[in-house]
């Protein structure tokens, strides 16, 4: 099933399928590791709800939901 | 021979810090990047067979052309040309730190990987076959530990080695359809003789944005190739940037990653200490309530007086304490209790600078020195530089509680918790914590803004920090609410300085929303970053961080603070016919301040107030030494006033008798009192300010220009013409500020002219933004 990373609920994991966006933000998901293939983990929610913590090539990453919604997944 | 010089690349996080400083020790220097305020370290390493200069590149991710630190660092490479890269890779996050690594070897320099934090990686059980890395890799790999000094100098004599033989520039990229198109335009850049051709050629196929202007003719041709012979990689919606991030992680997954032996398999969800820590500390609930304790527990270090409240716990040790407090040792341990470390080292400095000043005085006193001269020393140019010393014990204090936070991987979770709330005020999560640091002091609140990656969100924080009411401002607060309440018997201190704390911080997030909409207009930046794992803050980096930071502010105390300081003192103790005034009455500064009190009008204490109102104006300009002045001020304009026109000057206390003989003694005494509070009611009566224009006084003192410490701070962390700006921003916002606390405060109904006055504003921001928007589109 696909769905976007910022859809995820905490505990599920999936596959990096397609990163959508433009220009910078685009290129610094790239350069974190979020390319596709890649393995992410949905670790946890900030207090207010966002951003997001994710777990991917064995270190721990934030973003915002918004940029979350970039990221088009394929659930475990 | 020319010194070799090496060049330090690597990730956030990765030790690159720890390993500079085992590399170079005590030669290092900081200094900016030309034209931005990111810190360039530099130094020479001594532990290889000959010396070699070291120079400390940004921490990075990539080269991409995005952020300051990426293109500081890439054009240093490609246009400085370093004989040798050392790249520091983190071992226990192999794969993110070696994407780095795999573009930094498509330039043509010669590269030493070192291996760092495999200690830890050992530890775990796990291993690294770092030989077999090295033979894939193609370049020296050294295992080492920069925290322990391990293999350093095995590192440093790789390094000198390698940077002997030059080095082709080598890509992962081979297996990618994209490569023929690299080739292609890596033989044009052969061609046009450019240095790293194969580094360029891979960006211009990548559609770098920095690249294709450079180099426009190269990027067309390479263009009109991909669409010739690669038309197939668009079929899918795929474009080449995406392509060649996804290409270098898939190369190093399969032949990198696998020299990594793990004892066992890692499971899904599994928890390392750090997590652990985590789980509380960003936990739902109990992370917003802890970071409010770390923060109080920040301050109380730094400023309380009576430590950890030992003093009210145990009674009997706090009668000791009160007893120690009148000797002159004591008074530097013990005040209302036992003294945090920050109020210790703050009362040792004071007791240091006073009697330093009291033998300065004796000197020129016994060697018969003129007035004027005992003047311009003792109290000009020392008192600047007490006033400028006074406040580096607790600015160091809080310097370092932050940078241990920082260090220990905190803040990067601090902007994590709080990055939702003030996404609304055009901030981000990270921009919160500089702007509570200015509740202690801006100084270290300003320079510590160098952790926002954006420059405008940068600019519009250090504007706002100092309405963050300081320490320094608290003495005003608490002197002119006290007054009030004495004067006019009316309200409760403490509230009032609750409200106006308050006010300050309401006025900092108006203006950070107004300029994040119009002047420092700009998409809040993007929130994609690391949470590092937690560890233990290292010593050794703390306290070569203090001491960068302390050498530049006494660096910056010498020069601009103190002359302003020395002008200040002259305008106040000089009269128009170059003597010495009698008293503050007769100095330039009075009459300067004269002069321009109906300026203050609107604000509720100019014209007004009559003969003796600008006596509010005198205050606040030499509050700008520092905002301690404004009450010490209120003291000897007082003594002057009573000189001039005796007890009759305060003729708003004759209803009040004993307040009345209360002051004359203090005035008598020749030492103002320690609240302040009896010279603030003095100023009141004997120019009839209303409570609206004293709570207007103090806005004003709040919102306005911050002391020259903190001035010459913002000058040097501020971009190139955004510094006259920033001042006037600051004579705006207070004067503003002030008029509306002063007239909602005199005539209530006027708060619905401020409101349609807002309305307007708001509305014509909108619609100034809209065209502008449009605009953005229309180009």
């Amino acid at each position: 099933m696909n769905k976007l990373l910022s859809e995820f609920a905490i505990g599920e994991s999936g596959t990096v399928v397609k990163v959508t966006g433009e220009g910078a933000i685009r290129r610094r998901l790239f350069d974190m590791g979020i390319t596709p293939g890649a393995h992410i983990y949905f670790r946890k929610k900030a207090p207010l709800g966002d951003p997001i913590e994710i777990t991917l090539r064995g270190y721990e990453l934030t973003l915002r939901k918004a940029e979350a919604a970039f990221v088009e997944m394929k659930l475990d | 021979m020319e010194m070799l010089r090496f060049a330090l690349a690597g990730n956030p996080n990765s030790g690159k810090t720890t390993l500079f400083n085992a590399l170079t020790g005590s030669t290092a220097h900081v200094g900016n990047w030309p034209g931005v305020t990111v810190d360039k370290r530099e130094g020479i390493c001594k532990k290889g067979s000959e010396s070699v200069q070291i120079v400390d590149l940004p921490g990075i991710y990539s080269l991409s052309p995005y952020t300051p630190e990426e293109v500081i660092a890439r054009n240093y490479l490609l246009d400085e040309r370093p004989d040798c890269i050392i790249n520091i890779v983190d071992a226990t996050n192999l794969e993110r730190n070696l994407y780095l690594t795999t573009q930094l070897l498509e330039v043509d320099i010669p590269i030493v990987v070192a291996l760092n934090m495999t200690d830890v990686l050992e530890k775990r059980g796990d291993d690294i076959d770092e030989q077999e890395l090295e033979k894939r890799i193609g370049v020296p790999v050294v295992e080492i530990s920069a925290l322990r000094d391990t293999n350093v100098p095995l590192l440093i004599s790789r390094a000198i080695e390698a940077a002997k033989t030059p080095r082709g520039a080598t890509s992962v990229l081979k297996a990618s359809r994209l490569y023929g198109a690299i080739e292609n335009a890596e033989i044009a850049f052969k061609l046009a003789e450019v240095d790293s051709p194969l580094f360029h050629a891979v960006k211009l196929v990548e559609g770098d944005n920095l690249e294709v202007e450079t180099h426009p003719k190269e990027a067309q041709a390479a263009k009109d190739f991909l669409a010739k012979n690669v038309s197939r990689a668009w079929e899918f919606g795929s474009d080449t940037e995406a392509e060649i991030a996804d290409a270098r992680y898939k190369y190093i997954c399969e032949h990198f990653s696998p020299t990594l032996k793990r004892s066992r398999p890692v499971k899904k969800g599994e928890l390392t200490r750090s997590d652990k820590a985590d789980r509380i500390l960003t936990h739902k609930w109990a992370s917003i309530p802890l970071f409010l304790v770390i923060l109080f527990a920040v301050f109380h270090v730094t400023f309380s007086e009576n430590f950890l409240y030992l003093a009210t716990i145990i009674p009997p040790f706090g009668e000791l304490c009160a007893e120690l407090s009148g000797t002159t040792m004591g008074a530097i341990f013990f005040a209302e209790g036992l003294n945090s470390p920050g109020a210790i080292l703050f009362y040792a400095m004071d007791a240091l600078t006073a009697s330093i000043g009291n033998g300065i005085l004796s000197v020129m006193e016994s060697a018969n020195a003129s007035a004027w001269a005992v003047g311009l020393v003792y109290d000009g140019i020392w008192g600047g530089i007490s006033a400028v010393l006074s406040f580096v014990p607790q600015i160091l204090v809080l310097f370092l509680c932050f940078s241990i936070l920082e260090d220990s991987g905190y803040m990067a979770r601090v902007a994590f918790i709080l990055d939702r709330l003030f996404r609304r005020f055009g901030v981000s999560g990270r921009a919160f914590m500089p702007m509570i640091m200015g509740f202690g002091c801006s100084i270290p609140a300003m320079a510590n803004t160098r952790t926002l990656a954006d420059e405008k969100e940068r600019t519009a924080t250090i504007r706002v920090i100092p309405f963050f009411s300081c320490g320094a401002k608290l003495p005003i607060l608490t002197a002119i609410s006290g007054a009030i309440v004495t004067f006019f018997g009316i309200g409760n201190a403490e509230i009032i300085t609750y409200a106006m704390y308050l006010a300050g911080m309401g006025i900092a997030l108006i203006s950070l929303i107004l300029m994040r909409n119009t002047t420092m207009r700009g998409e809040t930046p993007p929130f994609i970053m690391e949470l590092p794992a937690y560890h233990a803050p290292r010593f050794q980096n703390l306290m070569i961080h203090l001491w960068d930071k302390l050498k530049h502010y006494v660096e910056k105390a010498f020069t601009i603070i103190l002359v302003s300081c020395i002008v200040i003192w002259f305008l106040s103790n000089f009269g128009w016919n170059w003597k010495m005034a009698e008293s503050m009455n007769d100095s330039i500064l009075a009459s300067l301040g004269q002069l321009i009190q109906p300026i203050f009008t609107p604000l509720g204490f100019g014209s007004q107030l009559g003969s003796w109102g600008w006596v509010f104006a005198v205050a606040a300009v030499t509050g700008l030494i520092a905002k301690e002045n404004v009450i010490a001020t209120f003291f000897s304009l007082a003594c002057a006033l009573l000189t001039a026109a005796g007890s009759g000057a305060f003729s708003g206390l004759e209803s009040n008798p004993e307040l009345l003989a209360e002051l004359l003694a203090l005035l008598g005494s020749g030492e103002g009192s320690e609240e302040g509070v009896l010279e603030a009611v003095a100023m009141i009566s004997a120019t009839g300010a209303t409570v609206p224009a004293l709570l207007s006084f103090i806005v004003f003192n709040m919102t306005t220009i911050p002391c020259f410490a903190a001035v010459a701070t913002a000058k040097a962390e501020l971009r190139k013409g955004t510094f006259k700006w920033t001042l006037l921003f600051w004579l705006a916002a207070s004067y503003l500020a002030s008029t509306a606390v002063y007239t909602i405060g005199s005539w209530w109904w006027t708060a619905f002219i401020w409101a349609a006055v807002i309305a307007a504003a708001i509305a014509g921001v909108v619609l100034y933004n809209k065209k502008a928007s449009q605009k953005e589109k229309r180009l």
